[in-house]
């Protein structure tokens, strides 16, 4: 029997310990303990290696900045839970549970008749001062009656073991999706302790939530269809709301996938406008309507506020509440408290001074060196101060800026956190202890609040931080309550996550989901298309001018030249040159046709419809650009420039691979497989038009017969060729195999044969694409006299034909076109560029 | 008897098409002039070509005339029309002197945990930081100028308007719609909206309420010349609380005190909340709006000539 965990238990008496008291082990923790303790330094770390695993897989992140390019960083989790007390549990629920009723009638209030103004309960500077009051808002009830559907609160817990609110969150807190995932990984590391504890489970909050959003909703007795509204990739808590929609159900969509016509919500479906009854909207106050409120948002859907007004869309929260977001208003809640509910306030806040009252402002002065300073306001620009780290003159400072805009500051005692066992991940048994606070929720309910049993315990990265926020390195744990009575085994999670879950069925396919998987499997393709063509003109362009390759390079260059990967008129340009243009065309952004630019592209669709790709496809992505960028400076020779080649190659040939694997075959998929297929017509049909009229040129046999290898291998069909006709390359077999073969993924005919059927699939409803245009294009093709190519042939007329075949390929490419056009008005027709905001005098 | 004056006022804004077609627009109105005790509004219209688009009327959060307007219909060109027809009542003006010290009616709006009157509550939406208009000890060392210790409201602001109409310059090109009130008090140099914003952003900064004022002032023709169709503009001008005498108007940009040659269509804390066009198309060619307004008072009703025939 090893010594126990707690022999080198770093327990500080001067703060509150969760797991140790004066008397030893909490009782509550007791049962985990004996557990850990009998458990080998290597189990544990096989836990914990778990753990980071299933983070890793999950690709639960947090993305640190809100930069296209910067690096999402992994969730960081705690292998051990926090656990409290079943009897505490039930007053911090009780107190959390009032708080929001509370909050959410004084939103009612301040957004209607103001009495706790005229009763001078809050000062009205917090209110009509604040940026987050919105004038368009007053006077709106929101459907439903609630302003709060679902919020936050921080708290901490003092040395006296007391339970404080540090924060409120009351505009649309985040986190509630990260303690569900937190849950998922930690009971799974500990299931039979999870079992036994019986841990009060976190689904019934969520269904909650789930149910009361659509029951509140105004839908005129349709089935409600609830959206979440989130900013987009680049914020910073996008994982939580792509796991938090796909956990209840919800479409995730961004401003541009809504549109308001007559007061009602829109989602722009490939199948049309379908009516949105409720937003839970993962988007700030300002930025949801940009004709009423903040002009310069892009984010937003014009005309929400109206629709909100008439009573037809129920947003959660209600436009406005981040009014609520001030440091100094829990100073003020107990009399709002008394005045609005009759009630007192059950659990305190952190006590809290606004300096613009004249008597708290001089007690703060007084007290500068004990408390901590805060904004007024979110967004204050000024960050947290802490009085005890200032010396004299730095406090001098301090308190000249408070003289100057008493208003701006807040002061609120400083809490001494309590700490809670962590885990610290080396080979010994030995636990650390790390400050800590506890973020906790409530939701509305067709019965009430409701509030969830746990939440997002948030701790301190370092041994002595004092704030707690994820962004500056803190890490989190998830919290066990334990339950006395039976514990519900419902569960919102379906075994296992598919694509078919994240698109959703095809009725709710946003049309700007839909539109970047199409350009998502067209970039995919022009990306594969131009990496070979660079690939195989360089590789030639190695050999030179003056060999008996001369041919086969002159049309390669000039089919790099028809792609625009080559400046200029081929023939009078020196090599020396074309291979310049080549490697810019590989490396360079701001070559148009270039690989770079057409994978920069590709990423923007990824990231656009990047919860449907997994995260190995989406590294993979990420990695290529990556090394593009460090390319442009590396590779300077050619055959380093054929290697990076390769590996492009490489990816996309992997990335086609899983669009046919791992992808469901929905309306979203055949969208993406169309955008491939289309793509390839393109390219194939516009490049053995251009080869077939440089090939008239070509004189002799044998630069001739190397000219349709090169072309072979173009299309990456040279293998079929010689294990179907094993013979040296000749015009007419290769034509036909890339042409006529339906049997081969490279050549026209299978490309039109698929397009052909999946889009007949489209053209149900009565919906006309042309796809008949298509076919008679390639019809034309079919019956192009091909014997007439024959080298038999006399010289002239063989020339003839292939002249008109030329012409025949060139008219099936414009068919493709006029087919994608269709189709984008079709399906992406109501993918709306970003409205322009005016004003006029 | 008390002066009266009756006018018609037609404001006019217009995309015109330009062969790229809007495919929605969503535009919040604040065109129709608010019914006031100095201010009858014997009619008020708007009209919008094409006549697809839908209008709603209704009041917004500070007691103005808005409509909404939204056209989902493909359209190229839209042409907004506003045409009211109101009565301005001449009013008394309030003894400069008579007024409370600038001092004791900052002091009054100071927060104390007690009960507060309905129009100080009013007051006090009207003295922070808005969108257009910041608050600071720069903008209040500006405001010192006039507001001096110990002199009664009403003379300091005078001496704050005349301050800005004596040294600023007026000028159509120095601005944009959305010049901040720091270039402006750096510059010298602004119009009428550039100066209401400046004055408000001095007198909330040295804690006394403002609001901005929305609407259009009658402008007299180049003598023995007709009055031109569409050749006026928007107007706008501050409003300033005093316990005694209620609110206040300034016009900082002519200097006087606003009687019966301003129309008043609203008021808000700044030019956002009751700028007469704001909102969002999608599509088009990212063109600025032409605006043409007509103040005339009906006295007038003889045909003026239209700028084409002039």
């Amino acid at each position: 029997m090893p010594s126990s965990i707690l022999s080198h238990y770093p327990y500080r008496p001067d703060s509150y310990d969760e797991l140790f008291g004066e008397d030893g082990v909490r009782p509550h923790w007791q049962e985990f303990l004996d557990h850990i303790d009998e458990s080998s330094a290597d189990v544990l770390k096989a836990r914990a290696a778990q753990l980071a695993r299933g983070i890793q897989q999950n690709g639960v992140t947090y993305n640190v900045y809100a930069d296209p390019r910067g690096t999402d960083r992994p969730w960081s989790l705690d292998l051990l839970p926090l656990i409290l007390p079943t009897e505490e549990w039930r007053g911090i629920s009780a107190a959390i549970s009032q708080r929001v009723r509370l909050l959410d009638a004084l939103l009612g209030d301040l957004y209607g008749d103001q009495t706790t103004l005229a009763e001078g309960l809050l000062p009205p500077e917090l209110v009509f001062g604040h940026k987050g009051f919105h004038w368009p808002c007053k006077g709106i009830k929101p459907a439903g009656g609630a302003f709060l559907h679902l919020y936050a609160a921080d708290l901490a817990r003092s040395p006296d073991g007391h339970w404080w609110v540090i924060a409120d969150r009351t505009q649309s807190p985040s986190g509630a999706g990260y303690a569900l995932e937190n849950r998922l990984l930690v009971s799974r590391a500990f299931p039979d302790l999870f079992r036994d504890l019986q841990v009060q489970t976190l689904a019934g909050f969520f269904r909650g939530l789930q149910r009361s959003l659509g029951s509140q909703a105004p839908t005129d007795g349709e089935h409600p269809l609830t959206v979440l509204l989130t900013p987009g990739p680049f914020n910073e808590t996008y994982f939580e709301h792509v796991y938090l929609a796909r956990y209840l159900g919800f479409p995730l969509v961004e401003g541009q996938d809504l549109t308001v016509r007559h007061d009602t919500v829109y989602l722009k479906t490939v199948s049309g406008l379908k009516r949105v009854h409720a937003i839970l909207r993962r988007l700030d106050d300002d930025f949801c309507d940009p004709v009423e409120l903040r002009a310069d948002s892009a984010l937003g859907v014009p005309g929400l506020l109206g629709a909100v007004r008439a009573g037809r869309v129920l947003v959660a929260n209600a436009l406005g509440s981040g009014l609520l977001e001030s440091a100094a208003l829990p100073g003020f809640l107990p009399g709002i408290s008394r005045h609005l509910l009759g009630e007192e306030l059950m659990m305190p806040s952190v006590a809290t001074w606004w300096c613009g009252e004249e008597p708290a402002k001089a007690v703060v002065l007084k007290h500068l060196r004990e408390l901590v300073i805060k904004p007024t306001f979110p967004g204050g620009g000024s960050d947290v101060i802490f009085g005890d780290q200032l010396d004299a003159p730095q406090l001098a400072a301090l308190a000249a800026r408070i003289e100057a805009d008493p208003s701006a500051f807040v002061a609120q005692e400083l809490v001494k956190l309590s700490r809670a066992p962590a885990w610290t991940g080396g080979h010994r048994r030995k636990l650390m202890t790390r400050a800590m606070g506890l973020r906790v929720y409530a939701a509305i309910t067709p019965e009430g609040y409701s509030v969830l049993p746990g939440g997002l315990a948030r701790v301190a990265g370092m041994d002595n931080t004092r704030i707690l926020t994820m962004q500056k390195g803190g890490s989190s744990k998830d919290t066990w309550v334990p339950s006395d009575g039976p514990v519900s085994t419902f569960s919102l999670l379906q075994n296992t996550l598919r694509v078919s879950d994240l698109i959703g069925e095809t009725g709710t396919l946003s049309s700007r989901l839909a539109e970047n998987l199409f350009w998502f499997g067209r970039y995919g393709e022009r990306c594969d298309a131009v990496a070979r063509l660079a690939r195989l003109a360089l590789s030639r362009l190695s050999e030179g001018r003056r060999t008996e390759r001369a041919g086969a390079l002159s049309v390669m260059l000039d089919l790099a030249a028809g792609a625009g990967l080559i400046e200029g008129e081929v023939s009078a340009t020196p090599l020396a040159k074309a291979e310049l243009d080549l490697f810019r065309a590989v490396l360079d952004r701001r070559a148009e046709c270039g690989l770079a630019a057409n994978l920069q592209r590709l990423t923007w669709c990824a990231t656009q419809a990047r919860e449907h790709l997994s995260l190995d496809h989406w590294h993979a992505l990420k990695r290529l650009s990556a090394e593009i960028e460090s390319a442009r400076g590396r590779v300077s020779d050619v055959s380093a420039l054929l290697e990076f080649l390769d590996e492009a190659l490489t990816t996309f040939v992997s990335l086609s691979g899983f669009a046919m694997d791992n992808m469901t075959r929905d309306m979203g998929w055949r969208l993406h497989i169309v955008g491939r297929r289309l793509e390839r017509l393109d390219n194939l049909s516009g490049r053995l038009a251009r080869f077939l009229r440089r090939y008239a040129e070509v004189a002799g046999p044998l630069h001739r017969e190397l000219a349709v290898e090169a072309l072979l291998e173009l299309c990456d069909s040279i293998i079929t060729y010689r294990t179907r006709y094993r013979a040296q390359p000749e015009l007419l077999p290769a034509m036909h195999l890339l042409t006529m073969d339906d049997a081969n993924p490279h050549a026209l005919a299978f490309q039109a044969r698929m397009l052909s059927n999946y889009l007949k699939t489209f053209e149900t409803d009565g919906v006309e694409l042309g796809v008949a245009e298509l076919d008679r294009a390639f019809g034309a093709v079919q019956a192009f006299p091909w014997a007439h190519l024959e080298s038999l042939c006399p010289e002239p007329e063989r020339r003839e034909a292939v002249l008109q075949l030329a012409d025949l390929l060139d008219h099936l490419a414009r068919a493709g076109r006029h087919l994608s056009d269709r189709l984008a008005m079709r399906f992406f027709s109501h993918v709306g560029i970003a409205g322009q905001a005016t004003f006029a005098a | 008897m008390t002066r009266r004056v009756a006018y018609t006022v037609i404001h006019e804004t217009e995309y015109p098409a330009c062969g790229v077609p809007v495919s929605l627009a969503q535009h919040l109105l604040h065109l129709i002039p608010r019914k006031l005790p100095w201010q009858t509004r014997e009619s008020g219209q708007i009209t919008i070509e094409p006549a697809l688009a839908q209008l709603e009327e209704g009041e917004d959060a500070f007691g103005n005339p808005v409509a909404w307007l939204s056209l989902d219909t493909p359209h190229d060109g839209l042409l907004v029309r506003a045409e009211s027809h109101v009565t301005v009542i001449g009013r008394e003006l309030p003894k400069p002197d008579d007024s409370p010290l600038w001092e004791s009616v900052r002091d009054s709006l100071r927060y104390h945990p007690k009960p507060r009157s309905a129009d100080s509550l009013d007051a006090l939406r009207y003295l922070y930081a808005s969108p257009r208009v910041p608050r600071d000890a720069l903008l209040a060392e500006f405001a010192a100028t006039a507001f001096k210790p110990g002199l009664p409201l009403l003379v300091a602001t005078k001496a704050l308007m005349d301050l800005i109409f004596k040294t600023f310059t007026f000028d159509a090109k120095a601005t944009e719609v959305s010049t901040p009130v720091h270039e402006v008090l750096k510059r010298k140099r602004g119009v009428c909206q550039d100066f209401a914003h400046l004055m408000i952003a001095a007198l909330r900064s040295v804690g006394i309420p403002a609001r901005y004022m929305s609407g259009y002032l009658l402008t007299d023709p180049p003598p023995g010349k007709p009055r031109l169709i569409g050749a006026d503009a928007s107007h706008a001008w501050v409003s300033v609380w005093c316990p005694r005498n209620g609110w206040v108007e300034y016009d900082p940009t002519n200097g006087i005190q606003p009687d019966v040659r301003h129309v008043t269509l609203g008021w808000g804390r700044d030019f956002q909340d009751v700028s007469p066009l704001r909102g969002v198309i999608l599509g088009g060619l990212a063109q600025a709006p032409e605006v043409r307004v007509t103040v005339m008072p009906d006295s007038e009703k003889a045909a003026p000539r239209s700028p084409a025939g002039a």
